[in-house]
């Protein structure tokens, strides 16, 4: 390491004053980099030791990603008392590998348990096998499936180069306009969208801006905003892609109503469709047996999938024992402005709460069940009858 | 390799220039100018020895376009050798901000007080406060945008360490941020001194505010009279104030001050980032040369209504900005007027500039009060 490079004028400093030998020199500079993580709460702060601070700090994938590079999100944002965020992201797919011995444990955290080095994640985009996916619609309002997916080869948003961002854009883009029948569509790019085109994505509420939460910001994945961003979806509005916003790829399906099942089988259609497309043309998603789908963020991995619906629950919410039974059926529930709003008018987005561990099948199934539960009490409660909580449902099935 | 500071993708190089470069249709700042796609080509391969590079350097210039009246600059150096590995961006987009300053051109420091003449007596009833303000660089460490924490650390170290060794009307105590009380803050607050982790994205996208609020800290001595920012946006910036129009005390102290500190880092075997050609180094290029701003409160409010206020500032090398600082607006009738150089003049030239500016728009406010004209003051171009 010290022989190939002109020797950097920190190392020179400390070589100067204070060291007798090259390994207690370094370990001498490890520990002069450590980040003071006191005041912090986040998934990479509690696991982050000076020990594999020092193993993995000199450490690079093979495009150049470092340790300082994945951690400085959860360095520069302490967290909060209440939300326990990550804390660190992935620049490529190799950061995975080369820095498993910090990603494993907040992974293993993050995911309830899942353990990356002794468990297989399962993939499932079956959609027919999802029974009593058709909910009642005096109660659920709208259905939605989303997730991410990353092309293999190319780097992360964190740390892309806009060359890389530009490719991620062309092979995505070339992939869509080979979809036909109900999934034709067209791609708006965000630097060329004219004002009409805009304030329809707007109106459609398709629209994503820049991001301005510094939990984003700080990771670089804004970097040269807008250039290589845009938005692709169908003619008939109920499948969309957000192209390199905090992931590749996002790609959701969505519709009014209930039928969770037909949102689902358009959403699993759609991602195989793609995945041929661009498997056509040389290339694949990243993907691996241990950790399933590759994403920017490690809480999005293995399915990255969050199914949800907008239901009207305005009696079960207040009762006392709502996020108990939420928590028993592997369940989460958010304001429909999405994460971080407060419901309105009784009516909550409920979703599930794992991503890791589970196919895309089992969790679509867990908010079937769950959200159908949700639904039965609430017309208990309408006919002035008791609810009871379930039996909490096993973690990885 | 050593792990600090930002991206080295290295796969970048599989990509060509064209596609690499950026997308600057919509830009007006001072990079955007300069930075031809041949230009991009030539220096995109290259890093300093700390391994800033190109893509590193123009980032904050990529991630906001400007405003079609402000123009910002676009670039910032990562390290001392920034400004010479990319020379060929930096020299004009330096020529360019600072009034046809050539890459031949050499730059005059002089921090000698005694030779500014005046400037001990500028109309209290006028000038409410006076403050000269500078940065200054550690050699041998990489600057804000692109230093580790490790170095960071140690610029506060020997900060803290050569500052504390200051005695007399100089004497004064560190505060750094991630340590001080309540009620160390609300003081703080209360003087003005305490600074903000920054919100703007001119900075926040050069990369400067990583970390925060690690290593960064605020000294000022007992007078309250001698103020110094630790690890902002550049290593240092020093400030001399006290209320009133004694211009003269204030740079005298500024001048002293800064000398001390100068040799107090040299005793620890560190020197200041300077040069003959570029003067003090720091982050951003608009502050070389002198990094100097120096500055009055002052009471104009006849002649800020005069045709010709803006002509008459221009001509006497000043600007002017609102009581709040750069970007605010003037609040009864009291202006912060300043020098608009820094590089290709001295401390002193710009300080003179100043003082004698500031006197004769005084002399043109009472001209104006008494309802008499003041065409026989008109200036002549400095």
């Amino acid at each position: 390491i010290l022989c190939s490079q002109p020797v950097p004028t920190l190392l020179k400093h400390f070589l100067s004053e204070r060291c007798s030998n090259i390994l207690s020199c370094f370990l001498y500079l490890c520990s002069a980099e450590y980040p003071d993580l006191r005041k912090h709460n986040n998934c990479m702060a509690s696991n982050l030791t000076p020990a594999i601070y020092a193993k993995l700090c000199d450490k690079a994938t093979p495009n150049g990603y470092t340790l300082d590079q994945a951690i400085q999100t959860g360095v520069d944002n302490p967290g909060h008392p209440f939300i326990k965020t990550v804390g660190l992201v992935a620049g490529d797919e190799e950061s995975y590998e080369v820095f498993a011995e910090l990603l494993d444990p907040v992974i293993k955290e993050r995911h309830n348990g899942y353990d990356p080095r002794n468990m297989k994640h399962p993939t499932d985009l079956d959609a027919s096998k999802i029974q009593s996916g058709q909910f009642d619609e005096r109660y659920v309002l709208s259905s939605r499936v989303r997730t991410g997916r990353s092309i293999r080869g190319l780097s992360l948003p964190p740390a892309c180069t806009r060359a890389e961002r530009r490719e991620v854009e062309r092979v995505v883009v070339d992939a869509l306009a080979g979809l036909k029948g109900d999934l034709t569509g067209k791609y708006y790019s965000l630097t060329q969208m004219t004002e009409k085109e805009q304030q329809q994505l707007i109106d459609d509420h398709f629209l994503f801006d820049k991001p301005v939460s510094p939990l984003l910001t700080c990771a670089g994945m804004a970097r040269d905003w807008p250039d290589a961003r845009g938005i692709w979806h169908n003619n008939e509005k109920t499948f969309l892609i957000w192209v390199n916003e905090e992931d590749h790829t996002r790609v959701i399906s969505m519709e009014k109503g209930g039928n969770m099942k037909r949102v689902f089988e358009r959403f699993c259609r759609g991602l195989k469709e793609v995945e041929h497309l661009i498997q056509e043309k040389g290339w694949e998603f990243m993907w691996n047996e241990r950790l399933g789908y590759i994403l920017t963020c490690p809480s999005n991995l293995g399915t990255g999938l969050r199914a949800g619906v907008h239901v009207k629950l305005p009696l079960l919410s207040k009762d006392a024992r709502f996020s108990k039974i939420l928590d028993h059926l592997r369940l989460q529930k958010r304001g429909t402005g999405g994460v971080d709003t407060a419901a309105v008018g009784g009516v909550f987005d409920i979703s599930n709460l794992d991503r890791l561990g589970q196919s895309e099948v089992q969790l679509v199934q867990t908010v079937v069940d769950g959200v159908n539960y949700l639904i039965e009490c609430e017309k208990r409660l309408e006919r002035g009858q008791d609810i009871k909580v379930p039996p909490p449902l096993k973690q990885f099935k | 390799i050593m792990p600090f500071g930002n991206t080295h993708n290295k796969l970048k190089m599989n990509y060509s220039s064209e596609q690499e470069y950026p997308d600057l249709s919509k830009h007006n700042n001072h990079m955007a100018k300069v930075l031809t796609p041949e230009m991009y080509a030539n220096l995109r391969d290259k890093e300093t020895p700390s391994g800033f590079t190109l893509d590193d350097v123009i980032q904050t210039g990529v991630d906001n376009p400007g405003h079609p009246f402000i123009m910002t600059v676009g670039c910032v150096a990562g390290d001392e050798e920034t400004y010479e590995v990319f020379k060929d961006l930096m020299d004009p987009v330096i020529e360019d901000r600072h009034g046809g300053y050539k890459p031949s051109d050499k730059h005059k420091t002089d921090l000698n007080a005694d030779n500014l003449q005046g400037g001990d007596d500028l109309d209290p009833n006028y000038v409410l406060s006076s403050r000269v303000r500078t940065g200054r660089s550690i050699r041998g460490f990489c600057l804000p945008p692109h230093c580790s924490r490790g170095e960071r650390r140690a610029i506060e170290n020997l900060s803290i360490e050569s500052l504390d060794s200051l005695d007399g009307d100089l004497k004064g105590k560190y505060y750094a941020l991630k340590n001080m009380t309540d009620e160390e803050q609300q003081q703080l607050i209360d003087d003005h001194f305490l600074f903000d982790k920054p919100v703007s994205p001119l900075l926040l996208a050069s990369g400067m505010a990583r970390d925060w609020p690690d290593g960064r800290g605020i000294w000022h001595n007992d007078n309250k009279t001698f103020l110094v920012w630790v690890n902002e946006e550049d290593h240092l910036r020093v400030i001399s104030m006290q209320k009133g129009g004694n211009m003269r005390e204030v740079f005298t102290r500024f001048c002293t001050g800064l000398t001390k500190i100068e040799s107090l880092f040299k005793d620890r075997g560190h020197e200041f980032m300077w040069n003959e050609h570029l003067g003090y180094v720091l982050t951003c290029p608009s502050n070389l040369g002198t990094g100097l701003r120096a500055g009055v409160h002052v009471k104009l409010p006849n002649v800020s209504k005069h045709e010709k206020f803006g002509e008459i500032l221009k001509k006497l090398r000043l600007q002017k900005r609102g009581t709040g600082g750069v970007d605010t607006a003037a609040v009864g009738g009291v202006f912060d007027i300043s020098n608009a150089d820094r590089l290709g003049f001295s401390e002193v030239e710009l300080v003179q500039m100043v003082v004698d500016g500031v006197n004769l728009l005084v002399d043109m406010e009472k001209r104006l009060e008494g309802g008499d004209s003041i065409d026989d003051l008109m200036p002549e171009q400095k």
